[in-house]
């Protein structure tokens, strides 16, 4: 009996510990053939960072990484703006429509992408707007704004509204409420929903393919058309780069942010 | 707050609604140009022969659905992406859901906290990216035929790229993180001393998880299903990258005529099709499993 208690959860550790090494055994190895100098990743592996230098000198590729940080600074800056502001709504009212209202923030979500970045591009194009960067701001914005209402309503929650009571009957008014009893205690909230709008954006690839034009691209974009163009190794160094840029944004959201749903 | 005449009420009433207005408007006038006049634009144009740009003409039509219905070519290819949906949805589960149970159950304190986040993490960074990675695995003369070899001498060559395995592995690599997440967070809402009753009462641990767990953890498998299946179905990425000349599903179909063939009625036919039968599948699942809950 006691041996059986001790094996168990042993047994259950090995495997969380598989699934992991599964998790990261593909991106531990992008990032070794990264410094790999030979072209058609040979092993065992020829220590070099040829990749990254020459990955200094591909304008393609800087272009398309200072379009990706533009187009994700902008969506974060509006999806989050735009989506407290609703969260607020929903927070602090209860009125008709709101449950269709908070309905229609799954569709961003839930259909595939494939069919909203097509769906964009026909409209788009149809009505004049075309493609380009601001055509992906706007497509991103759309894709962010839910996880920041999410993110903002679940903060809100552990809010208590008597404060907001309060501030009132001592005669603050309306902004005055928003701004010195409600916002502080939603900061870290919005910090959290800002870096996931943020992170939304930069990892975004499917809505920014259909959206880009040629010249005017993003990071995942370039990458694909170089990768199905035939393996370039500087795409290593890239990718290694965003995957650990991309994951210092997560750990950073964590800091904010507690999953798992923990008390 | 008594001395409030109606005329007052009235008027903060109107005063709220305009604040509603205001603070929800510009968000939900977003979503109406990105999200649904595209989406209406897409389904006005699947009905149509041609896309009607410049001096085209373009006529309604119901040929765009019609060829779906007649020709074979769509209608394999949209079971084979279904197939694959529900191949790497349960796949997911069957990794995914034991490792969630782990951290729910049998981990505490920090390390719960720290490990949860390690599972998440790689979700969280670029899904291109980490498909990108795994072709520098699966390939001939790679890392896994390397470390297959040292591990089984004599196994020989080994190449699983541009095959359907490829695609399965990397979607399940994708996606295994949304079913332990999801399954996870119905888990720990499970009572411990729930779990002990049952044990005390002299239930097995099968049975115990048959009977007991696995019906609490029905919404979180559920949700995670769902959040996998559907953008498996449409995804045209992932096959593009590891299945190569096998990898042609609806979704690399789909994008095919938007970005080579240049028809966009039928991609937008094909789309709504592929739309349908989604949330078809959704709603004949949801009253299932709400009964099970």
């Amino acid at each position: 009996m006691t041996r059986r208690r001790i094996s168990l959860p042993a047994i259950g550790r090995v495997y969380l510990g598989l699934v992991l090494a599964f998790l990261y055994l593909p991106i531990l190895v992008m990032a070794a053939m990264s410094f790999n100098s030979s072209k058609l990743y040979r092993l065992p592996i020829d220590w070099s960072t040829q990749w990254y230098v020459a990955l200094a000198g591909n304008d393609k590729l800087i272009a398309a990484g200072t379009n990706s940080l533009i187009i994700a600074v902008v969506t974060t800056i509006i999806a989050t703006a735009l989506g407290t502001a609703v969260s607020l709504v929903f927070f602090r009212y209860r009125f008709r429509g709101k449950a269709v209202m908070q309905l229609l923030l799954f569709p961003p979500i839930t259909i595939p992408w494939l069919i909203i970045g097509t769906a964009m591009l026909i409209f788009f194009f149809w009505v004049g707007i075309g493609r380009g960067l601001h055509a992906m701001i706007l497509g991103h914005v759309a894709l962010a704004l839910p996880y920041v209402i999410v993110v903002v309503t679940a903060r809100l929650h552990s809010f208590d509204p008597t404060l907001e009571e309060a501030a009132r009957s001592l005669g603050a008014k309306a902004w005055q409420v928003s701004w010195r009893v409600t916002f502080p205690w939603i900061a870290p909230g919005l910090f959290a929903a800002a870096l996931f709008a943020f992170a939304v954006s930069f990892d975004q690839f499917v809505i920014s393919y259909f959206l880009a034009v040629p010249g005017v691209s993003t990071l995942p974009v370039e990458i694909y058309t170089s990768i199905r163009k035939g393996f370039t190794p500087e795409i290593n160094a890239i990718s290694t780069i965003i995957i650990t840029f991309s994951m210092a944004l997560l750990l950073g959201v964590a800091r904010f942010y507690r999953f798992g749903g923990e008390r | 707050m008594a001395a409030v005449t109606e005329t007052g009420a009235a008027h903060r009433r109107r005063a709220q609604r305009l604040t509603i207005f205001a603070m929800t408007g510009p968000a939900y006038l977003w979503l109406a140009l990105t999200i649904f006049l595209p989406l209406s634009a897409m389904a006005y144009f699947s009905f149509l022969t041609d896309a009607p740009f410049g001096n085209k003409q373009a006529f309604l039509t119901l040929e765009n659905y019609r060829a779906f219905f007649q020709e074979d070519f769509y209608r394999t290819l949209m079971l084979r992406s279904f197939r694959l949906g529900a191949e790497v949805t349960f796949y997911c589960f069957l990794f995914g859901f034991p490792c969630a149970l782990v951290l729910a159950k049998t981990i505490r304190g920090r390390w719960r906290e720290a490990l949860f986040l390690l599972v998440i993490l790689p979700f969280w960074s670029n899904a291109l990216v980490r498909i990108f990675s795994w072709t520098m695995v699966l390939r001939g003369n790679g890392v896994l035929e390397t470390l297959v070899n040292w591990i089984l001498p004599g196994t020989g060559p080994l190449n699983l790229m541009f095959s359907y395995p490829a695609i399965i592995v990397g979607l399940v690599h994708s996606y295994i993180p949304y079913m332990i997440l999801t399954c996870y967070l119905s888990l720990q809402a499970i009572d411990d001393s729930l779990i002990e009753a049952a044990r005390s009462l002299g239930a097995g641990r099968l049975t115990v998880l048959r009977r007991l767990i696995l019906p609490l953890a029905m919404p979180g498998i559920f949700a995670g299903a769902v959040l996998i299946f559907v953008p498996v179905v449409g995804s045209f990425m992932e096959p593009r990258i590891l299945g190569g000349r096998n990898g042609t599903f609806i979704g690399t179909i789909i994008e095919d005529q938007f970005t080579a063939v240049f028809n966009w009625p039928l991609g937008a036919a094909l789309s709504f099709i592929m739309l349908g039968i989604v949330l078809m599948i959704l709603l004949i699942a949801s009253p299932a499993l709400r009964r099970m809950r």
